[in-house]
C-alpha cells in the first residue's frame, strides 16, 4: 500500500462514512503522489462521489482521517481549506451559474480577482487555461453559461478547474470529465492531463469509459460497495480485468444484421433548403444513432422533432413521440416529487378513468418497471433526487419506456450510468426495437453509437453523412465528423 | 406520539394552530360571550377569501412568476353585470350567475392570451388586464348601486344549522378543487408544470392547455366570489375586491402551498382564511387604532409564514 507515504498530496486513512443505514464508505484508504495520475472506478453507487466529497472537505468522514500534505497540525478540514491547499475538482454535476458569463464564473473561484479590471483578469485567465487545454475551442468567454451547449460547459469547468490565481494547484478531480464531450476533445483533455502530471501534478480520472483510464492514469483504484477491492498499476489491467474487478462481465457485442427489411418510415424531418445537408428518416423497429462531435445540432434535432410531435394545448389521445432527457435537471426531473411520480407522468392519460389518476394501477405499472430496471429504492415513495445520478436516469428510461408511443427520442441518456446498467439498457432497447418500436439516439460515446443500425453524423447543425450496418464503424464517423475540418 | 407527530408535519397544520390562538385570545377577551358570533362571521368572511385563494393557489403552482393580480377587478365587474342584469328579480338569479362566470371565463382567456401570444410575464399580464377589466366596471356601473335580488341576499346571509350558507358553498368548491389537485390528470399535470416547465413539456404534459385552464379556473373563481360577495353586502362596490389581491395571496402561502411553485394544498387555505380574519377582528376587539393593527398584521403573517417554512425544512 502507498497510504502510508509521506509525500502523497492527499492521504485518506480507513475513511468510513455512513448515510442513515446506507454505509457509503466502508473503511477506504487513498492516496496520491505529486507526479501520478490515479484512476478511480467502480459501478454507480460504489462510493467515489462519496470519497471525493472526503477530499474536497464536501464531507467529513465518520472515522479515520483525511491529511491533505501541507496542512497544519489540528487544521480542520473544509472545502475553502482543500481549496487554499490546492485541491480542485471538476463535479460530475456541472456547477457553474447559468445566469453569469464565463468571465464572471471564473471571478467566483478566484477571490483573488478583485478590483478594477477583474474581467478583463479574469478573461486572461480562463482563455489561457481553456487555449491550453482545447486548443480551438472557439468559446466567448463573454457568454452566459446558459447559452453555451453542455460541452462548452464542461470545458469551461475544467479550464477553471485548472486555472491558477493566488494558489498553485496540485490536486485535481475529474469526476466524469468526458461524459459530455466527443472524442476529439476527450483526447485534448487527457492529452493535458498526462502534461499537467509530468509537470508534477496530481489528477485523480473517475470515468466509465475504461479505455480512458487506462490509458491516462498511472494507477487504478477499483471501488466496490464502499471499499477499495483492487489498486494496481494501470498497465496491469486490461478492460476486461478491470470490468472483472468492478464485478460485471463484458458481454461481447451482438453482431446485427442491418435491418435489411426496412420498416414503414414514422419520422423524418427535411434538412433546410441550401444547406446541403441529408434528410432525416427513421423506419419502424430501426435504431437510429445521431453522432458527430458534441453540440452540433443533435439535440436541437431531437427536440424539434419532439415539438413538431404537437401536444401543446392538448394531450393526444395516441401518444407518438417520447424523450428520454441526457441533461436530467434541465430536461428531466421533477425535483419535488416522489420516484413513482417521476416514473409515471408521461403515461398518466392511459391511467385516468373520467378526469381521475387510478393510483393502484399507477404504483403497478411503476413496481413492475422498478424491478424490470432495477431501480436501487427502498421504496417508490422516496424523493426522486434520493437516488444516484445513474438510477434517477433510469427513472427517465422508464418514464418514456413505459409509454405506448411508438417513437423514442434520446438525447444522451447514459450519461453518469455504469457499465452494467447500460448493457441491462442496451438490450432492453434491442427488444422494443424488435417490437416495433423505433429509437433516434443521440450519444457522445462510440460503443452506444455502434449500438444503432443506422447512423446520421452530424456537423455544425446539418447531417453530413448517413451510415448503415456494417458501415457503422468509429474511424467512418469520425472521419465523417472532422472531414472538412481536415481538409 | 406517532400519529401527533405526521399531523405537525403537515404544512396546513400551523395556519390552522394559528388561526385557533387567535380565536381564543379574541374570545377570552369577551368572557366568552362572543364565541358563536365570532365563529360564524370568521366562516363567513373566511370563505369568500377560500375562494379566491383556490384559484390563485393553482396559479402559483404553476411556477415562478405565475400569479393572477386581476382578482379584485374581475370581482368587481362580474358583480357589477351581474347584479345590473339581475335587476334585484328573483327570477333572473341563474342568469346573473352564468353572466358573472362568463366574466370569469372572458378574463381568464383574455389574460393567457395577453400571456402567451404576446409573450408578457404573467405579473405584468394580469396587472395590466385588471386596469382594463376595472375600467369597464366602472363604466358599466357609473355610481349605480343596485340591490342584489332578495333570494341572494337570503341565501348568502343565512344560516343552515348554523353554519353560514356561504362557508358551506366554500366548503363544496373546496372539496371539488381537493379533488381536482390530489387524484386529477389536471392536478398532476400543475404539479408537474410548476417544478420544472421544460421537463414537463418534455415528459407530454400539454404545457398550453393545463396554464390556460388554470388561468380561466382563477378568473372564474373569483368572478364566483364577486357575485356571492355583492350579494351578502347589499349591491356590488368599485373597491369590492381591493383587498382581496394580497389576502388571495396571503391564504396560498400562509397556507402551506409552495411559493416556488410545483406544491399546492387545499387545507391550508382555509386555516389561513380563517386566521386572517380573526387577526383583524381580535385587534379590533382589543381597540387597536388602524395603524397599529396593519402593522401588527404584517409581522403576524411574517411570523406564521417563517414558522412554517421553518417546520418544512426540517
Amino acid at each position: 500500500m502507498i497510504s502510508g507515504d509521506e509525500t502523497a498530496v492527499i492521504a485518506v486513512d480507513g475513511a468510513e462514512k455512513s448515510f442513515g443505514a446506507v454505509r457509503a464508505l466502508d473503511g477506504v484508504s487513498f492516496s496520491v503522489r505529486p507526479h501520478e495520475c490515479v484512476g478511480l472506478v467502480g459501478h454507480n453507487g460504489a462510493g467515489k462521489s462519496t470519497l471525493v466529497n472526503l477530499i474536497t472537505g464536501g464531507l467529513a468522514p465518520d472515522s479515520g482521517s483525511v491529511l491533505v500534505s501541507g496542512m497544519a497540525e489540528g487544521e480542520k478540514f473544509s472545502i475553502a481549506g482543500a481549496r487554499a491547499h490546492g485541491v480542485r475538482c471538476v463535479f460530475q454535476e456541472l456547477s457553474l451559474c447559468p445566469n453569469l458569463t464565463v468571465e464572471e464564473n471564473t471571478r467566483i473561484t478566484h477571490p483573488a480577482l478583485k478590483g478594477l479590471g477583474w474581467r478583463r483578469r479574469a478573461r486572461a485567465l480562463i482563455a489561457g487555461k481553456l487555449d491550453a487545454i482545447f486548443p480551438g475551442h472557439g468559446i466567448d468567454c463573454t457568454r452566459m453559461i446558459g447559452d453555451l451547449s453542455i460541452a462548452e460547459r464542461q470545458m469551461v469547468e475544467i479550464a477553471t478547474a485548472f486555472s491558477e490565481s493566488d494558489t498553485r494547484v496540485r490536486l485535481v478531480i475529474l469526476d466524469e470529465p468526458t461524459s459530455s464531450l466527443d472524442a476529439g476533445l476527450a483526447a485534448q483533455l487527457l492529452g493535458y492531463v498526462r502534461k499537467f502530471v509530468s509537470e508534477g501534478g496530481a489528477v485523480v480520472i473517475i470515468s466509465h469509459i475504461l479505455g480512458e483510464i487506462l490509458s491516462t492514469a498511472d494507477r487504478v483504484v477499483v471501488m466496490k460497495d464502499g471499499r477499495v477491492v483492487s489498486e494496481r498499476r494501470a498497465a496491469e489491467f486490461t478492460v476486461e480485468t478491470l470490468v472483472g474487478a468492478m464485478g460485471s462481465v463484458v458481454r461481447a457485442r451482438d453482431a446485427r444484421a442491418p435491418s435489411a427489411a426496412a420498416g414503414e418510415i414514422v419520422l423524418t424531418r427535411k434538412a433546410p433548403a441550401g444547406s446541403g445537408g441529408i434528410d432525416f428518416v427513421a423506419r419502424r423497429g430501426e435504431l437510429v444513432g445521431l453522432a458527430g462531435l458534441g453540440g452540433h445540432g443533435q439535440t436541437r434535432m431531437l427536440v424539434g422533432l419532439f415539438n413538431a410531435g404537437g401536444g401543446d394545448w392538448v394531450s393526444p389521445k395516441d401518444p407518438r413521440i417520447a424523450f428520454v432527457a441526457g441533461d436530467r435537471h434541465v430536461d428531466g426531473n421533477l425535483p419535488l416529487w416522489s420516484i413513482l411520480r417521476n416514473m409515471t407522468i408521461s403515461l398518466l392519460p392511459d391511467l385516468t378513468r373520467r378526469g381521475l389518476v387510478d393510483t393502484r394501477a399507477e404504483a403497478e405499472i411503476a413496481a413492475r418497471w422498478r424491478e424490470r430496471i432495477e431501480v436501487r429504492t427502498k421504496d417508490m415513495a422516496n424523493p426522486i433526487l434520493s437516488l444516484s445520478g445513474g438510477n434517477q436516469q433510469k427513472v427517465l428510461f422508464a418514464r418514456a419506456l413505459a409509454t405506448r408511443a411508438p417513437v423514442v427520442l434520446m438525447d444522451d441518456p447514459m450519461r453518469g450510468v455504469d457499465i452494467g446498467t447500460k448493457q441491462e439498457v442496451y438490450a432492453m432497447l434491442r427488444e422494443e426495437a424488435a417490437k416495433g418500436r423505433t429509437f433516434v439516439w443521440y450519444s457522445t460515446e462510440m460503443d452506444e453509437i455502434c449500438q444503432c443500425d443506422r447512423v446520421y453524423v452530424f456537423r455544425e447543425g446539418r447531417i453530413v453523412a448517413e451510415l448503415a450496418g456494417a458501415e457503422v464503424s468509429e474511424e467512418r464517423i469520425l472521419s465523417a465528423s472532422f472531414a472538412e475540418a481536415a481538409a | 406520539m406517532n400519529a401527533l407527530r405526521m399531523v405537525f408535519s403537515k404544512p396546513w397544520i400551523w395556519a390552522f394552530i394559528a388561526a385557533g390562538g387567535v380565536f381564543f385570545v379574541t374570545v377570552m377577551f369577551t368572557g366568552g360571550a362572543s364565541t358563536i358570533g365570532l365563529g360564524q362571521a370568521a366562516l363567513t368572511f373566511a370563505s369568500f377569501s377560500v375562494i379566491v385563494g383556490l384559484g390563485q393557489m393553482f396559479v402559483i403552482t404553476l411556477g415562478p412568476g405565475n400569479v393572477d393580480l386581476s382578482i379584485p377587478a374581475t370581482m368587481t365587474l362580474a358583480a357589477t353585470l351581474a347584479l345590473k342584469v339581475m335587476e334585484s328579480q328573483n327570477g333572473m338569479i341563474f342568469v346573473g350567475l352564468l353572466v358573472a362566470l362568463g366574466v370569469g371565463l372572458g378574463v381568464g382567456i383574455a389574460n393567457y392570451a395577453l400571456i402567451k401570444a404576446l409573450r408578457i410575464p404573467p405579473i405584468i399580464a394580469t396587472l395590466s388586464s385588471s386596469f382594463i377589466i376595472q375600467s369597464t366596471a366602472i363604466w358599466s356601473n357609473r355610481g349605480l348601486r343596485i340591490r342584489p335580488p332578495q333570494w341572494m341576499a337570503d341565501l348568502t346571509t343565512q344560516s343552515l344549522f348554523g353554519v353560514p350558507n356561504v362557508a358551506l358553498i366554500a366548503l363544496g368548491i373546496t372539496l371539488v378543487i381537493f379533488v381536482l389537485l390530489e387524484k386529477s390528470l389536471y392536478g398532476r399535470w400543475v404539479s408537474a408544470i410548476g417544478q420544472n416547465m421544460r421537463a414537463a413539456r418534455m415528459a407530454g404534459v400539454p404545457v398550453d392547455g393545463v396554464r390556460f385552464a388554470t388561468y380561466v379556473l382563477c378568473a372564474v373563481l373569483a368572478s364566483l366570489a364577486g357575485f356571492l360577495l355583492a350579494s351578502f353586502s347589499g349591491g356590488a362596490a368599485l373597491n369590492m375586491g381591493t383587498e382581496y389581491l394580497l389576502t388571495s395571496i396571503a391564504v396560498v402561502v400562509i397556507g402551506g402551498t409552495a411559493v416556488a411553485g410545483g406544491f399546492a394544498n387545499v387545507p391550508g387555505i382555509w386555516g389561513a382564511s380563517l386566521f386572517l380574519f380573526l387577526v383583524v377582528s381580535m385587534l379590533n376587539t382589543y381597540g387597536a387604532s388602524a395603524g397599529v393593527r396593519m402593522l401588527l398584521t404584517g409581522v403576524i403573517i411574517i411570523g406564521v409564514i417563517i414558522a412554517a417554512s421553518r417546520r418544512r425544512v426540517a
